[in-house]
Formats: structure tokens, sequence, C-alpha cells
């Protein structure tokens, strides 16, 4: 284990903590640079559209990551930001504004629709932000349908292609390039949110979310503080959704529907809750579970003659996995990757209880 | 004439809600645990009397298997809390709401391989028969519904206030921690919760089937129970059957003079609206913390 010898107080909010740190995550990024490269060799984009889509996953789930994982408040409606996100940049693209403008400001519109729309709510406590955002994301796809001279409604609406200064990007036609400006969004979200967890801003959320209470005590207002990190969030949902339009290329009222919204929370449980890096590999897992599935069911087809097919089977699946992770794992892979990497820095050291949270007890906050 | 039915089909299916509403009040008020799972134990409910009445499966008496159907629930909520949800004792909120969304799904799934998607229809004795007052037709279904739906919420409402089980629910919920010292058993308290709500949500499952077919995926019908709990303002029991009822009217009424589409978002929209202007709800429990 290495330690660091700290010399200034921002040595504990550095962006890396030393610079073997800073060299694996520019190794990392020139990695993810050059990935292209690869797939040009092989001639076969396929794999890197996959990788897109995960990125895209990656971008929403870095959002929530911020108010489930660092605020505490679960949102079971961001895919209705995501499809606000969506049809904003559509119908701006449609009204002839360039990408580069319509893009940013589809978030900005995702994130101030969802503020104005949680801000009641999110004076109370976190279960009726959960309930409202069920809500939305309930009627989600009946408002698309009721607002069909704009959305296309049943029938849907084909997303225009990226253009910009007149260089056009489509997901087929040039799939690098769509990569890279997803790596690019990517890129700037990561970055922001890391900088943002070493702000005050970033470092009121986590407190809000240990105890709304003690926040309170040290000056934080926590209905402003929550909306902020809504207000993100629902930023991040409406980029993502936008990207995932993008990718999609044809989008209906049915494309964002509860079920995305709840594969987004698993996602970022899976990946590990509060850590930035859950994010990521809760979409890398979201991305490959489908596939593994599908493997599966061939190989046990093909080999052992037995053709499992049983409707629901795959949300069970995901269902049972989930379930797995909250109680045996909650703080997610990245979060079993930690404890992995202590044993062996520590060994002979390492102690099992040396990740244990402390347990809170319940205090209500009705009068009875 | 035609109004006053709509009015009691509205009434009958709002009772419904309201009974699924109830299931959540419970476990709310004595965990401070939201179960997003509560519209699929009904489902669940609704399918193991089934199995056990319907011709095409056990065929038992129906009077027998409403009790065992319960019984059944009780145990199984018990065994939730018993087996899954005590090792989460303590950890936050937001992952036990997830972990419920989980068991919806895994519910939702077991329920269609062992009984089918396809909607089936609970037989029961007074399914078809009818009773006309006045000119007015009533289905002896929906009658039964509001009467055992006003019975078990009034059987609920004493055992809360004036039942020493009941009394330690509310305790545990309101402080686990002075609860522990006052010798309350706040675990097993905590599991009798799971399974009264369990035995709540049968009863409202069975209603449900005895008044239309069923299928897996009626446990949906619990977020309209949650837009129900909510609008009544979660932890008040006469507040989810309130808000059940409102919610069971304002879908017929809608859908009738409404124009086409309205019906479905009305009840969302309805607990979007009390969200924003009266956030507690109706019956509102919730007062500002003080540091």
């Amino acid at each position: 284990m290495r330690f660091v010898f700290k010399t200034t107080y921002d040595a504990d909010i550095n962006l890396f903590k030393h610079k073997t740190q800073m060299g694996y995550y520019f190794a990392l990024f020139a990695a993810v640079l050059a990935l292209p490269l690869y797939f040009v060799w092989t001639g076969n984009p396929y794999l890197l559209g996959e990788i897109t889509a995960v990125l895209i996953f990656a971008i929403v789930g870095m959002g929530l990551m911020l108010l489930t994982g660092q605020t505490g408040l679960a949102s079971l409606g961001h895919a209705a930001f995501m499809a606000l996100g969506c049809y904003s940049n559509i119908l701006l693209l449609n009204a002839g504004v360039p990408w580069l403008i319509a893009f940013p400001l589809a978030g900005l519109i995702a994130g101030v629709v969802g503020t104005v729309i949680a801000l009641p709510v999110l004076r109370l406590h976190g279960v009726y932000l959960a309930l409202a955002t069920l809500a939305l994301s309930i009627i989600a796809g009946d408002i698309i349908v009721l607002l069909e001279a704009y959305t296309g409604g049943v029938s849907g609406i084909a997303v225009p292609d990226i253009s910009i200064f007149g260089y056009e990007i489509n997901k087929y036609a040039n799939p690098y390039a769509f990569y890279y400006v997803v790596l690019a969004v990517v890129f700037i979200i990561a970055l922001l949110y890391r900088n943002l967890l070493r702000a005050p801003t970033g470092r009121s959320f986590s407190a809000i979310r240990d105890s709304e209470i003690s926040a309170q005590a040290m000056g934080i207002n926590p209905t402003r503080t929550k909306a902020k990190s809504f207000f993100l969030s629902c930023v991040a949902a409406g980029l993502a959704g936008s990207l995932f339009g993008h990718s999609a290329t044809y989008i209906t009222h049915e494309t964002f529907d509860l079920v995305m919204s709840i594969t987004l929370l698993l996602m970022i449980v899976i990946g590990g809750l509060g850590f930035i890096h859950g994010a990521f590999l809760g979409a890398v897992v979201v991305g490959l579970i489908p596939v593994l599935i599908a493997n599966g069911r061939s190989l046990l087809a093909t080999t052992f003659g037995i053709n499992i097919n049983i409707p629901g089977l795959e949300s069970a699946m995901f269902a049972a996995i989930l379930m797995g992770f909250i109680l045996f794992e909650p703080m997610g892979l990245y979060g079993r990757w930690l404890k992995v990497r202590t044993y062996f820095e520590l060994f002979p050291f390492y102690r099992k209880d040396m990740f244990r949270r402390q347990k809170s007890y319940l205090k209500t906050e009705r009068v009875q | 004439m035609d109004f006053i039915q709509l009015i009691v089909s509205g009434l009958a299916s709002g009772c419904v809600y309201g009974l699924i509403a109830l299931g959540f009040v419970l476990i709310y008020k004595a965990t401070e645990a939201v179960n997003f799972a509560q519209g699929d134990f009904m489902m669940i409910g609704a399918f193991i009397c089934l199995g056990l009445t319907n011709q095409d499966f056990w065929g038992l008496n129906f009077w027998l298997a409403v009790p065992i159907a319960i019984v059944i629930m009780a145990v199984l909520g018990y065994l939730f809390d018993w087996g899954v949800l005590r090792f989460m004792f303590g950890q936050s909120q937001v992952s036990i709401v997830i972990l419920t969304i989980a068991v919806g799904f895994i519910l939702r799934f077991a329920a269609g391989t062992i009984w089918s998607h396809e909607p089936v229809s609970l037989e029961t004795p007074f399914a078809g028969r009818d009773i006309s007052l006045g000119g007015v037709v009533l289905g002896f279904d929906e009658i039964a519904i509001i009467i055992v739906t006003l019975l078990l919420t009034l059987a609920l409402f004493i055992f809360f206030s004036r039942t020493k089980l009941g009394m330690a629910m509310q305790a545990s919920s309101q402080n686990q921690l002075a609860a522990y010292y006052m010798g309350i058993p706040v675990k097993r308290i905590q599991s009798l919760v799971w399974a009264l709500s369990g035995a709540v949500a049968a009863v409202a499952g069975i209603l449900f089937a005895s008044k239309g077919a069923i299928d897996p995926s009626a446990g949906l019908l619990g977020i309209k129970a949650f837009a129900a709990a909510a609008i009544g303002g979660f932890g008040s029991l006469p507040g989810a059957l309130v808000g059940g009822l409102i919610i069971g009217l304002v879908e017929p009424l809608s859908a009738r003079y409404g124009a086409p589409g309205f019906s479905q978002i009305a009840p969302y929209g309805i607990l979007i609206l009390v969200l924003v202007f009266r956030p507690g709800g109706l019956f509102s429990q919730t007062q500002k913390k003080k540091v």
C-alpha cells in the first residue's frame, strides 16, 4: 500500500491521489481514445456501437449516481427525463437550431423541467421523490402520445443526424465519429462530476446523504442542495437521452419506459452506489447481461437440447442479480474491487469488517 | 342511474386500490420502508386463492380457500421479512426500495410461470349475481368489496390504536432504539407487520380477482395504489382508503367525461398535483424536523 505524505491541505482534495494514479487514468484515457483504431483494423465496427451504447448509459448513470449515490435520493423517473432531453433535442434540431446549441439546451430543458416538477417533493422525505418520479415515468408515455403533433406519438419520430459545422455524423454511416462525440460528452461530464465532489456543493450532497439534520446544523439548506443535485442529475439524463436518440435514430413513446428507469437504478446499484466508477461498471454489466443471457440460451439449446423460452425470464434474472447485490454486496462491483485491492495491499492484515458501515436506527418524521 | 352505477363501480375499484394502499401504509407506519412490491403481493394472493378454488386447478370450496390464501400470504410476508429484509436492517431506505422493486419482478415471473400469463377470473359464489335497487343494478361482488374493505379498515384502525401489539408496531416505527429500550422485540414486530400486510394484500387480491380477470402484470396496479397512499398522506390508514376511493372514482369518471387518453394520466396527474400543492398528502403526518 502506498502512503501519501500530505504536506498541504490541497492533498486531500487533489484530482489524483498520487502520480501513479494519475498515470493509470492517463493510460485509460489514451486507451479509449485509441480504441476505434482496433475496429478500423478489424473492419467490423459492430462492437464499437455496443461500447458507445454503454458509454451513453454511463452518462445517465453518472447523473443518477450523483442523485442516488451522492445525495441519497432515489429517482424512478430518469427515463422520463431522458425522453424529455431526447424530444427537446429533436424538436430543436428540426427547428433549425445547430446541434452544438440544441444538445446542451436539451439537457438544460430536462434539468429545469425536472427540477420544477420535483421541487415541492424535495422538501419531503426521499420516498416521496421516488413516488413522484415513478408517477412521472408512468405517465411519460401517455403524455408523449397526447402531444402527438410534436412527438409523433405512437408512430414515432425520426432523429436527425448530428451536424457539427457542416460535418454530418450518423451512427451507421460514421460510427467512429459518433463514438468520439459520445466519448467527449462522457469525458466532460466525468470531469465535472469529479470536480464537483471536490467543491463545497458536492461535499454538501454527501452531507445531506449521511445526515440531513447534521447537514442543516452545518448551515446547508437541504431543499436547495437536493434541488441542485436533482437539476444536475436531470441535465445528465437529458444529454444522455439526446445521445440515445441519435444512437437509436428512431424513437417512439415506448422507447423510454418504466423498465428503463428501473434498469438505470439497477445499473448504479450493481456498479456501486457512491462511486463514479460504479456508473461505468454498472453500464458495462447492463449492456452485457442481455448478450450473456442470449448466449447462454443458445448454448443450452445447442449442446443440451434444452429450449428455455419462458417469458419474463430476463427481467426476473435482472431482478435476482439486483437482489443478490443489495443483500450480499451493497457496495456493488466497485466496492468489491476496493475490498479485493485492500486485501492485497494490506496482506496479511486485512480484516473482514474493514468496510462495515455504522448502522443507523430509524426515527420517523411523522407526528402521531 | 348510469351515473350511480359508474360511482359504485368506481368505489369498488377504489376500495381495492385502498386495500393495497393500506398494505403499504402498514409497512410504512411500522418500518418506515416502502414496499414497491405490494401490488405484486396482491397479485400473488389472488393467484393462490384462484389456484385453490378454480376448477382448472384444485377446486376447493371458496370459503375454505380464502382463509388458506390469507394465511399463506401472511406466512410469505413474515418469511420475506425474516429471510431477506432482516439482513438489511439499518441500511438506507433507497436500498429497500430497490430491493422490493426487484422482488416485484421476481413475483411476476413466478406467477406467470406457475399460473400462465393469460388473464383468469376467480370463481366465487357471488360472481354474476346482482341486486336491483330502485332501477340501479349493482353487482354483488362490488357491494361485497365495499363492505369487506370498510370492515377491514375499521379493524386495522382499532388494532393500531387500541391493542398492545398495534401500539408496539407504532412505537418501533417512531424510534427503533427507544422501542428496543422499552423491551419491544423490534425485529419480530417488523416481521409481524409484513405478515399483516401480506394478509391485507391477499384480501385485496381476492376482491380484485372476483371483480374481474387477473394476470401476473396486475401487480402494476400497485402503482395506482401508491398514488392513493400518497394522496392520503403516507402513514395514515383512513387516508389510504380515501386516496384509493379518489383514484377509483376519478378513473371511470375521467374515462367517461374526459378527453380520450386522459383517463390513464388522471390518477398520476392528481398524485403530482397533491404532491405539489399539499406535499404531505391530504391527511398529512409529516412536519419539519427541528434540529
